[in-house]
């Protein structure tokens, strides 16, 4: 071993002890480096930070949150809400920091054949911080909620397809479909569907803010902080920190700021544009966990010029992503294939073969497509994504080399998503995580969906998306998100340029898990009760 | 004294004509405003069968006049409604947060009107000298840049390198006065720094202006020190244009620091405002208005009644 490769496992185990590195990437260095893998292991295990330990209040700086928040899982819609969510109450189900599916309230689960019914059955020990047990009650309580002619919740959509929901017994719990739905306890995961207690009437208790979760409500004022302590009778695993202080610091600088003097410590998000500066604090640990959230550019497909594929294609292809990623997303982003399905989700396909920036193959479509000289509009605004307008603006640029001329239209801010979005022909929109590839497709590419933001219509797309919706084997599954990946890939209407990164921050002293579940920021939003402090 | 009871009650009658005319411009601009709170609460993933439910259990399918009568013959009652976000009474939900703008405005200003005043008059008596303009070029480019840019640079300089008061205002309820002053320390000086300006100007002016008047050449004749010429001759005279400056700056302070509650994250009323206005929270909107209107009439009413009062002449006219 040369003296350079010496320093250089020197380095991979101090990143290592800090907890800067992953075991996988440790792997790779340390063999790279040249040691065999059981020596690496074994100093894997010597530098890597220590079992957990308890203690200490964790102050969590939350990048968005309103005066105007409440309690009610329905209209959830802020972080601070959805991070408090995850802290204060439970789920049904949690995902995983290695992004498979776990138990929370619900112990375990089987559908039946045609998985059209679902049975859940809870966890006897989990209670509210009232001291009640969670019953099945409860339970139908809080996911009627989102059901009915009455709810205003954003939610009513994922539960369209639920007939009813009974119990059998205080702890088990029945819900039965319309037709065959595999993924439903993935859908259990979603923010809105939060445990509340339920009232007499079959009405939940969203006002007082009681839960099940790891962590009770001791004070706290909306849009501007909330402090929390241990629920000790909590059902799951972990909440090391005595008492959490969740701190709404809407303000990027505020924030950052409040992280580097240690006035908190952790934030669920770091501006881009700052992150290599802050890297070079060694106090600071930065996380940049490539995520399902996108950017998607949806085409009109019913419209001209986009009802034609070939010049949908050309569009696709006239956009170089590795540039967009590196000045817009900073290299925070996972470069995208045009099929909305993240490696951050279940399924995804990893052998179709990437679409590259080619200016030549995207004017030949465009000549067999009659369309040469194509001039277009998209419409943007800074609210979707920060940098939205700079990357419509630099799209624009990289498709003159196709002969396309990309009009950017800037729309306000306010009211983007009722306005512009599903109406205007091109615009630029911003996707949240969703957990699986069936509830992303149903909710936005199914051809009868209210947000089918493309109107893209096709058969087979659809035909498949309603079999591997019901479809218990994993393998068939997949085979069907392929076939499906590269339909969307080729005929859709929608551009994708990246996943974009979730990219968040802790002090050094801050432990974690080694790997961090990449369905919302700070660690699914369970950074509360997966975190510790080393020292 | 029985005009000043009567100048005073037709003032206030005039500020509440002023008030209701706020609220009918206030209520129609967030009326024009595109979208409304139920699409601003359920966001992107509102359904139009949501949006209809939610507008329905608001009222807000109702027009918007007979919302804004609504809203009026419960506040001439004092009841200014509820919350349409959280369902919470309007007094409550901002109450808190008026107190924490009048204790950041009352902090400022304890630190802000003596040192403008002190310094206004020291530099009208050093004028042209080498501290009046020193003084002058530091007051003004404080009051020239941007409120959330003097932040961060007292941000980088008094948290960041040198750690000496925290960078976020963070309250808590059982934080001690000590505690409490340390922590609004930050947001307090810039404020301090904001409105220092304009005052210590104004008294400058005030007082050189009347050092040309006959009165005060005779004082000087007759041998008073300088000193004593400007604060027993000339500041008694000077009163009313910098009582009058001073109240338009503590209506600045309870109306202004919206970019300082966001730089230091401080839980005021104008983050509430702004939270209101982006959920088009229109109770809400309309009280915080309302409040910075009521601010100003009657701070520029005390202004009118102080000046008043320090001049003799105006007191007993004859």
């Amino acid at each position: 071993m040369t003296k350079k490769d010496q320093e250089l496992i020197d380095r991979i185990a101090e990143g290592a002890r800090k907890g800067r590195i992953s075991r996988r990437d440790f792997m790779y260095y340390s063999t790279a480096a040249g040691l065999t893998a059981t020596t690496a292991t074994g100093l894997w295990t010597k530098s890597a930070a220590a079992a957990p330990q308890r203690g200490g209040t964790f102050r969590w700086g939350l990048h968005d949150g309103n005066t105007g928040d409440t309690h009610d899982p329905g209209t959830y819609v802020t972080r601070t809400m959805i991070f408090l969510a995850h802290t204060h109450r439970s789920y049904l189900t949690m995902i995983n920091g290695d992004g498979s599916l776990g138990p929370d309230l619900a112990d375990s689960w089987e559908a039946s054949a045609d998985a059209s019914e679902w049975t859940f059955n809870l966890n006897q020990n989990a209670s509210f911080h009232s001291g009640r047990k969670v019953t099945a009650d409860d339970v139908i309580a809080s996911l009627n909620h989102h059901r009915g002619d009455e709810t205003t919740s954003a939610a009513k959509a994922l539960l369209t397809d639920v007939v009813e929901i009974t119990k059998d017994g205080d702890h088990t719990v029945k819900v039965k479909l319309t037709g065959g739905n595999a993924d439903l306890p993935w859908l259990m995961t979603d923010y809105h569907f939060a445990i509340c207690p339920a009232n007499d009437d079959g009405t939940i208790d969203w006002k007082s803010g009681d839960g099940s979760g790891p962590y009770k409500i001791d004070s706290g004022e909306f849009g501007v902080q909330f402090s929390l302590s241990r629920h000790d009778g909590w059902h799951g695993e972990g909440a090391w920190f005595d008492k959490v202080d969740i701190i709404t610091l809407n303000d990027p600088n505020a924030r950052q700021t409040a992280l580097v003097t240690g006035d908190v410590d952790s934030v669920s998000l770091i501006e881009l544009k700052t992150m290599a500066l802050l890297q070079r604090d060694p106090n600071i640990n930065i996380f940049n966990i490539p995520s399902a959230g996108a950017i998607t550019l949806p085409m009109l497909c019913d419209t001209p010029p986009f009802d034609n594929v070939d010049v949908r294609n050309a569009l696709k292809l006239s956009m170089n992503r590795d540039e967009i990623i590196e000045k817009i997303a900073f290299g925070a982003a996972t470069k995208a294939n045009d099929f909305h399905h993240s490696p951050a989700q279940p399924y995804w396909p990893d052998d179709i073969p990437q679409r590259e920036y080619d200016p030549d193959q995207a004017k030949s479509l465009l000549k067999k497509a009659g369309a040469e000289g194509l001039s277009v509009s998209i419409s943007t605004a800074d609210s979707v994504y920060a940098g939205a307008v700079d990357m419509a603006v630099l799209y624009a640029e990289q498709a003159k080399a196709s002969g396309i001329n990309i009009d950017v239209v800037r729309e306000p801010n306010d009211g983007y998503y009722s306005d512009v979005w599903l109406k205007k022909p091109w615009c630029l929109v911003s996707w949240g995580a969703r957990p699986t590839p069936d509830v992303m497709y149903t909710l936005a590419y199914k051809s009868d969906a209210a947000w089918n933001e493309s109107r893209w219509q096709n058969e087979r797309f659809n035909e498949l998306l309603l079999q591997a919706k019901a479809e218990l084997d994993d393998t068939l599954r997949a085979e069907m998100y392929r076939e499906m990946a590269m339909l969307a890939r080729d005929d859709g209407g929608t551009v994708i340029p990246f996943f974009n990164n979730f990219v968040y921050a802790a002090r050094a002293n801050v432990g974690t898990p080694d790997q961090l579940a990449a369905s919302w920021e700070s660690d699914g939003a369970r950074a509360a009760s997966r975190w510790w402090f080393t020292s | 004294m029985g005009d000043l009871t009567r100048l005073v009650l037709k003032r206030l009658g005039l500020g509440l004509l002023t008030l209701l005319v706020v609220s009918i411009l206030i209520f129609f601009a967030v009326e024009l405003l595109p979208g409304d709170i139920a699409e601003a609460v359920l966001g992107q993933s509102a359904t139009p069968e949501t949006v209809a439910e939610m507008r329905r259990q608001l009222g807000l399918d109702q027009p918007a006049v007979w919302r804004y009568l609504q809203w009026l013959g419960g506040a001439v009652q004092g009841d200014f409604g509820v919350s349409l976000v959280s369902g919470e009474p309007v007094s409550e939900a901002i109450g808190d947060r008026f107190v924490n703008t009048l204790f950041l405005a009352a902090y400022a200003a304890v630190i802000a009107v003596p040192i403008s005043i002190i310094l206004g008059v020291t530099v009208a008596l050093l004028r042209n000298t080498l501290f009046d303009r020193v003084a002058n070029v530091l007051t003004l480019t404080s009051i020239s840049s941007p409120e959330f840019f003097l932040g961060y640079i007292l941000i980088l300089f008094l948290a960041v390198k040198t750690n000496m008061f925290p960078a976020i205002a963070s309250l808590s309820s059982d934080m001690s006065l000590s505690e409490l002053l340390n922590r609004t320390f930050l947001p307090a000086l810039t404020l301090v720094l904001v409105v220092t300006a304009h005052m210590m100007r104004m008294t400058r002016a005030a007082i050189i202006n009347l050092l040309a008047s006959p009165y005060i050449e005779m004082a000087r004749l007759k041998g008073t020190p300088p000193w004593k010429v400007i604060v027993k001759h000339a500041l008694p005279n000077a009163w009313a244009p910098i009582i009058n400056v001073i109240a338009l700056n503590l209506a600045y302070l309870i109306t202004g620091v919206v970019l300082v509650e966001v730089v230091f994250v401080y839980p005021g009323i104008g983050q509430a405002l702004v939270d209101a206005v982006a959920k088009r929270d229109f109770p809400i909107v309309q009280a915080c208005c309302l409040i910075f209107a009521a601010t100003f009439i009657l701070l520029n009413l005390a202004a009118d009644v102080g000046a008043i009062l320090t001049n003799p002449r105006l007191r007993h006219p004859k």
